[in-house]
């Protein structure tokens, strides 16, 4: 995508607008995206995302891989729910063979699953504070996140990308130490997750930077697909986990969060909400797991019957699709991800516009995007 | 609505659609009546399709099919829709843009990445590649001695 002056454009010198780049190589976009503003003063009149800088062509690589190759590319989406996105090829695949996996193989996904959610918003909770100013947040969330990324070395090998999935359970079976150490991190997380709100959630300077920012209604989040907790925060009920449970999810009580004020700080509010969700769920699973195989014997070359299939599951920034079209090949004839940020992304013109320029930041913050998802 | 009902509604809709139980119900729809049966999908009280999940642009050799899921919120029914269009470089069908403002960068994608373009939709530029990039990588005769490598 090179850079070049968009000639369509061009504004009259006397109409006190103008235009402005914002990115590639911003620190309040978490990596290489570029916004387009049309400014006047500082109110952003129209905003256009470009994307595409770091696209690697992901969906026609697969094309020449083998569905267990498949598995460790997506770990390169989203890199944040890495697990969740190995997940869901490993269900679309055992999915359309009719492969049961162990019950304990769901149990241990669903832990890590929420172990990665956690992660995830920890990360997003410390970048959050920081996009707006707040800097002691990026070290609260850093040294807490890293109590998480121990655990998944321990047992995946893994600190950022696991590939911990294959078609069939798991890659090998969980550290003699993995229930100890979980429920030490819970116990501890429980104490420490009251400070953050004591930090940010009631910050006075944080609500004047949030509350009334970016604000979208439920019928517009439906209509533009925004989901994960920034639908939710506008009160979309789109919890994958809740509507088409998978794994363990329904062996599993908890509660969608949902906000109905539709701003930055709903959002905010919703993944803080998650946090305590994500640990409740990890209780009622992580004494529980049961005895048996962590995987199941597969044929050594995969081959899906011809056909189509989808699979959906909740990624840490909304709901995470693989749409493979099969010739009955052990390659897929073509893969489709459907990646939550790209979509989120979208809305973003229609929330910053009329908005602060430093309020782009919040938004844009808010929406918690990751690059190389919508990049793919 | 289970799938069941669905096949009853959608049949007195429209008698010559052609409906398929497979993962997701499947339904063929001709790519020029695609924007019309949207907009009843979208608009009856009983369907209520609110949510447009994902749009898949595929080369199947012959022709160039548009896989379309949608969603109700209201009733969490799914439905696929499959539109198969002349495989040339004037493949052309209706944007749903103005059903589901989410088409808008999955169109932008498949435009870009498999070269369909869509009528009335308000701004169809590529959205990864370079402007002056030649091809789209997507096609199955694509090539690319550069960036493919054949081992």
């Amino acid at each position: 995508m090179a850079i070049k002056v968009d000639t369509d454009h061009n504004v009259s010198p006397d109409s006190q607008e103008f235009i402005i780049n914002m990115g590639p190589q911003h620190p309040s976009t978490h990596g290489v995206l570029r916004f387009l503003l049309k400014l006047k003063g500082e109110t952003v009149t129209q905003i256009q995302p470009h994307c595409g800088y770091i696209h690697r062509g992901i969906e026609k690589m697969c094309e020449k891989l083998t569905y267990p190759q498949i598995i460790h590319l997506t770990d390169r989406l989203d890199y944040l729910s890495a697990h969740i996105n190995n997940e869901a090829v490993c269900l679309l695949v055992e999915d359309a063979l009719g492969v049961e996996v162990p019950e304990r193989v769901k149990y241990i996904r669903t832990i890590i699953d929420e172990l990665s959610r956690l992660a995830s918003h920890q990360l997003w909770w410390c970048a959050f504070g920081m996009d707006l100013g707040a800097l002691t947040t990026f070290f609260y969330g850093l040294r807490d996140r890293e109590k998480i990324l121990d655990i998944f070395e321990q047992t995946t090998g893994g600190r950022l990308i696991q590939s911990y999935n294959v078609p069939g359970g798991l890659m090998n079976d969980i550290h003699p130490d993995f229930q100890k150490n979980v429920k030490e991190f819970i116990k501890y997380f429980r104490k420490i997750l009251p400070e953050y709100d004591q930090l940010l959630t009631g910050n006075v300077i944080f609500h004047n930077r949030s509350k009334g920012i970016g604000y979208m209604s439920r019928e517009d989040i439906i209509n533009w697909g925004v989901t994960g907790p920034s639908g939710r925060g506008s009160g979309f009920s789109c919890d994958v986990r809740k509507h088409a449970p998978y794994s363990a999810y329904d062996k599993v009580v908890f509660n969608e969060s949902l906000e109905q004020a539709g701003d930055t700080f709903a959002r905010y509010k919703v993944r803080i909400a998650e946090m305590w969700e994500s640990m409740n769920i990890i209780e009622q699973l992580i004494d529980n797991i049961p005895e048996g195989d962590f995987a199941v014997k597969m044929k050594p070359i995969i081959k899906l019957p011809e056909g189509e299939y989808y699979q959906r599951v909740e990624a840490c920034r909304g709901e995470f699709g693989v749409h493979v079209i099969s010739d009955g090949n052990k390659y897929p004839y073509r893969v489709k991800f459907r990646s939550p940020n790209f979509i989120n992304l979208s809305a973003i013109e229609e929330m910053a516009r009329g908005q602060k320029i430093a309020d782009l930041v919040a938004i844009s913050g808010s929406l918690d995007l990751v690059i190389p998802d919508m990049d793919r | 609505m289970n799938n069941q009902e669905l096949i009853l509604k959608l049949q007195a809709m429209d008698p010559s659609l052609v409906i398929e139980e497979k993962q997701n119900l499947t339904v063929r729809v001709p790519a020029s009546s695609l924007l019309a049966l949207c907009r009843v999908l979208a608009a009856d009280p009983d369907l209520q399709f609110d949510y447009l999940i994902n749009i898949t642009g595929t080369d199947m050799g012959t022709s160039y099919r548009m896989a379309y899921l949608l969603n109700s919120t209201v009733y969490q029914h799914c439905l696929l829709l499959h539109s198969d269009l002349d495989r040339n470089d004037d493949a052309n069908i209706d944007s749903l843009v103005e059903i589901w403002k989410s088409a808008n960068f999955h169109e932008r994608e498949i435009f870009d990445l498999l070269g369909v373009k869509f009528s009335n939709h308000p701004d169809l530029r590529r959205i990864f590649l370079d402007d002056d990039w030649v091809g789209h990588p997507l096609r199955k005769d694509y090539t690319d001695e550069v960036n493919i490598v054949e081992r």
